[in-house]
């Protein structure tokens, strides 16, 4: 029996453990890993994953699964780009066209998936394809930032408006002068307000019904199809909120940043499953993972590991994570779930 | 008796704190039919899973054929002879492939066989196994576009290709119809005639008394009784199985109040006759028919999945006409749906959540799940209809069936309604389980109509102040729960007589 409740808080508890003895470790091994300006640091290189995360989880809840997330950040990316610079809006026209357009991408990604019966994998995996294609027709592939030469032969007059990239460079003071930048704080806001919808409120709960058991949610009255809409929308809003912070933080439509995007808050949202031993998507956990793999990397970094390492860092790390996820939690499970017919 | 195929000695198997099985013997000889009996819970899955290697075991031994047999997987209790056809069907079958294909795809995992799929030999081998069953459908038919009933023909089809010496039958006949289960029994007596050894597990009476020639019973992880004295003493092997004897129920009809729910008129198929039926307050109706009698069909239209052909429906005296499952649930028209495991249980959740997901709405307070509403809710149904558990924070699928189906009704019972629905209430529920939900649902009847969809007579009589038979997608029978003349309700059910003679009744 001890075994048992050994398994059991290592399963529990055994993330969250390694996650601490890593900060221990780096604190004592790299000098000034252990101070305000590096968790800041951290917190600033896992936001825009973090909030782009915290949207597929949503869709992971559904047991669905988006991979346009990546795409509709770029998109949003170039289309605020674009937006200020050469249609000369303002940056709320600019930040609420991007909201919009990832609302729409995400309805779109629903009824794809919910009426046209396109599995989610590949429907959002077109629509992966298409944003990228897209994003690059209005200027001919080419990045989008101030004086750049449009097609007609006139000069791009307009500007990233100060406001828009407060979003991404404001800083606010906290314990120590321009301490923490506007993307975390709206990162920890969005972890908050998803944990808290998908854990406390009914559209949670029925959210994670559907997709355990999307028939028997369906039978209660819960209306399916709507949330898995509703779950492809918000992963679109993040995904675009994401795109929005990124443009802010580099002041022009480059069309070659957010690479990584997509695989890394997949990432994050699939190490979540194992904080806590959940072995389901998880807001807290979702956080959590994509704080893990921060911190993992930064404290390398501050060891002087190469950069070109990080990519097989978090591969390792997702590996691990689902190792501890299936096989441990099934194992866990063996004794609960045997005795399901007998 | 034949000799001894398959011996178990002192088999013991613990998960966790819970010790399954207490030293099982067990022997099956060639040519018999073993019928397993034992309540939810008693450890006879967990002695299946064993046999076929799904699990391992503690401590004990086994044999076949006088060698040691010890599987180590699936796939080795396969090859040494033992086949087993599981309850859930769509593990028997590869739902994508044609029939052809799931009847010969053992053929194609045998070494040495050519890389290349010759697909006429492979239907014209296939048509003979289907025969040689009694399937007759069409061998290119893909296995998805069939009914249930077919795909556990041939997932049991399947079994068959590999010959075996035991063959373990897991409830085989839950979603059979009455021609097809006969089908299949006479397919296990010709296998038991050809020396098979058949270990047959089931809650169904009728089945067991058609097929046993032995009978096992398990209570507590343990063999509480073996019966093979002919003719054969069920009512012992039930007292064996439950640790009491069964008395029998005895039903007197309520005086119904007012009507509740009125069907006029209402066609379950374009070809068949209406169906007109009242039901009151306070009243329990029990409708009885084979599978795809319309049963099913009627359970969904009244709860809004399915919309009838014709015809219409009043709820207290106003127009019910509901779109779907949420404007039912609106209207205080409640389902429990048959196949808990595919249409019920939310195997994630805990016994609490479970119970409480079609009413979240009630438990809400200013956006916000309330823990300690829902918890007091539910520790308050669990305490009602009597789901053994440690508490309410159980995960689902760590209770037996019967507590699991004790749980999906309850969660329909936590808000007061018009007209309740149970459709198969009694699937896989052991008959101690079966009375205690019975008993639950004829107390709480006042103040509501509670209409059971019932395939078992049995079931029927158990539970109903009126039976009504379905046959064809019409009511062919009608009877008020009190000196039934069963000869004429089983020939109703069997749609032996004439259906306007019937209905005169």
């Amino acid at each position: 029996m001890n075994n048992d409740r050994f398994l059991d808080y290592a399963i529990r508890y055994g993330f969250l453990l390694l996650l601490a003895g890593l900060v221990v470790f780096f604190s004592l091994l790299a000098s000034g890993f252990a101070s305000p300006r590096s968790a800041v640091f951290i917190l600033q290189s896992v936001a825009i994953t973090g909030i782009l995360a915290l949207g597929v989880t949503c869709t992971l809840v559904v047991d669905g699964f988006d991979l346009s997330i990546g795409s509709v950040a770029t998109s949003a990316l170039m289309l605020s780009a674009y937006s200020m610079v050469i249609l000369e809006h303002s940056a709320v026209v600019a930040v609420l066209l991007c909201l919009a357009m990832g609302a729409l991408v995400g309805l779109i990604n629903g009824l794809l998936i919910v009426k046209y019966r396109v599995p989610d994998l590949l429907a959002t995996l077109g629509m992966m394809f298409l944003l990228i294609g897209l994003q690059r027709i209005p200027t001919q592939g080419n990045s989008i930032a101030t004086g750049m030469r449009l097609s007609d032969g006139s000069m791009a007059e307009g500007a990233f408006s100060e406001s828009f990239l407060w979003l991404g460079r404001h800083r606010f003071d906290l314990v120590l002068e321009r301490l923490v930048p506007v993307p975390v704080v709206l990162f920890l806001i969005i972890a908050l307000v998803v944990w808290v919808f998908l854990e406390y409120t009914r559209h949670g709960r029925l959210m994670y019904a559907i997709g355990s058991n999307e028939k028997a949610a369906t039978l209660v009255g819960a209306n399916v199809n709507r949330y898995k809409i509703i779950a492809y929308m918000i992963s679109g809003v993040t995904a675009s909120i994401g795109g929005i912070l990124l443009a802010a933080r580099l002041g022009r439509g480059d069309i070659a940043s957010g690479n990584n995007l997509l695989l890394d808050s997949v990432a994050a949202a699939l190490i979540g499953f194992a904080v806590l031993g959940a072995a389901r998507p998880n807001a807290f956990g979702t956080a959590i993972g994509a704080l893990f793999v921060g911190i993992l990397l930064q404290g390398l970094t501050m060891m002087n590991a190469p950069y070109y390492t990080q990519d097989f860092v978090k591969g390792v790390i997702l590996v691990a994570a689902l190792v501890f996820t299936f096989y441990l939690s099934a194992r866990r499970g063996a004794g609960g779930k045997t005795s399901t017919n007998v | 008796m034949g000799k001894v195929l398959c011996k178990l000695e002192g088999i013991n198997k613990t998960f966790g704190t819970n010790h399954v099985l207490r030293g099982v013997d067990l022997e099956l000889f060639a040519g018999e039919i073993v019928v397993l009996m034992g309540a939810n819970g008693a450890g006879k899955s967990t002695l299946v899973k064993l046999i076929c290697g799904y699990h391992t075991l503690d401590s004990g031994s086994m044999t076949l054929n006088e060698q040691p047999y010890c599987p180590s997987d699936p796939a080795g209790a396969i090859a040494a002879g033992i086949v087993t056809v599981h309850q859930s069907i769509d593990d028997g079958v590869i739902p994508d492939l044609d029939v052809a294909t799931n009847l010969m795809l053992d053929q194609l995992t045998v070494a040495g066989a050519g890389l290349l799929v010759r697909d006429r030999l492979l239907r014209e081998k296939a048509r003979e196994v289907a025969s040689n069953m009694g399937i007759t459908t069409d061998v290119r038919t893909r296995v998805s576009d069939l009914g249930v009933a077919d795909r556990q023909m041939i997932a049991i089809a399947r079994a068959m290709a590999h010959a075996p010496k035991v063959l373990i039958l897991d409830e085989p006949t839950s979603s059979l119809s009455a021609t097809e289960a006969e089908r299949l029994f006479q397919l296990i007596e010709k296998l038991s005639a050809q020396g098979v050894a058949i270990l047959y597990i089931s809650h169904r009476m009728s089945d067991i008394r058609r097929v046993a020639t032995r009978i096992v019973c398990m209570r507590d992880g343990a063999i509480s009784g073996v019966f093979e004295k002919t003719p054969l003493d069920y009512d012992g092997a039930i007292t064996a199985m439950l640790g009491r004897a069964m008395t029998e129920v005895n039903i007197e009809p309520v005086n119904v109040g007012e009507p509740i729910l009125e069907i006029r008129e209402l066609k379950l198929a374009a070809h068949s006759l209406p169906i007109n039926l009242t039901a009151h307050d306070g009243e329990v109706i029990a409708i009885t028919g084979l599978l795809g009698s319309g049963k099913s069909k009627l359970a969904e239209i009244i709860f809004g999945l399915q919309q009838a052909d014709s015809g219409d429906m009043q709820l207290d005296g106003i127009t019910y006409k509901p779109d779907n499952a949420a404007s039912a649930v609106e209207r205080g028209v409640h389902l429990s749906p048959k196949d808990r495991s595919s249409n019920a249980v939310i195997p994630t959740f805990n016994i609490a959540n479970n119970l409480s997901l079609p009413f979240l709405k009630s438990f809400t307070r200013g956006g916000l799940l309330s823990w300690t509403k829902q918890r007091d809710a539910a520790d308050k149904m669990i305490d009602q209809i009597g789901v053994v558990c440690q508490s309410a924070d159980d995960g689902i699928n760590m209770l037996s069936g019967g507590n699991q189906q004790k749980v999906m009704i309850g969660r329909w019972l936590l808000e007061p309604c018009r007209v309740l629905l149970l459709d198969e209430p009694f699937q896989g529920v052991d008959i101690g389980a079966r009375r205690d939900i019975g008993q639950h649902i004829r107390h709480s009847a006042p103040g509501r109509t509670t209409i059971v969809f019932v395939a078992e007579i049995d079931e029927a009589l158990e539970i109903a102040d009126r039976i009504v038979v379905l046959n064809e997608s019409q009511i062919v029978g009608e009877h008020q729960n009190i000196n039934v003349n069963l000869n004429a309700l089983v020939a109703q059910v069997s749609g032996a007589n004439n259906a306007v003679e019937c209905q005169s009744q």
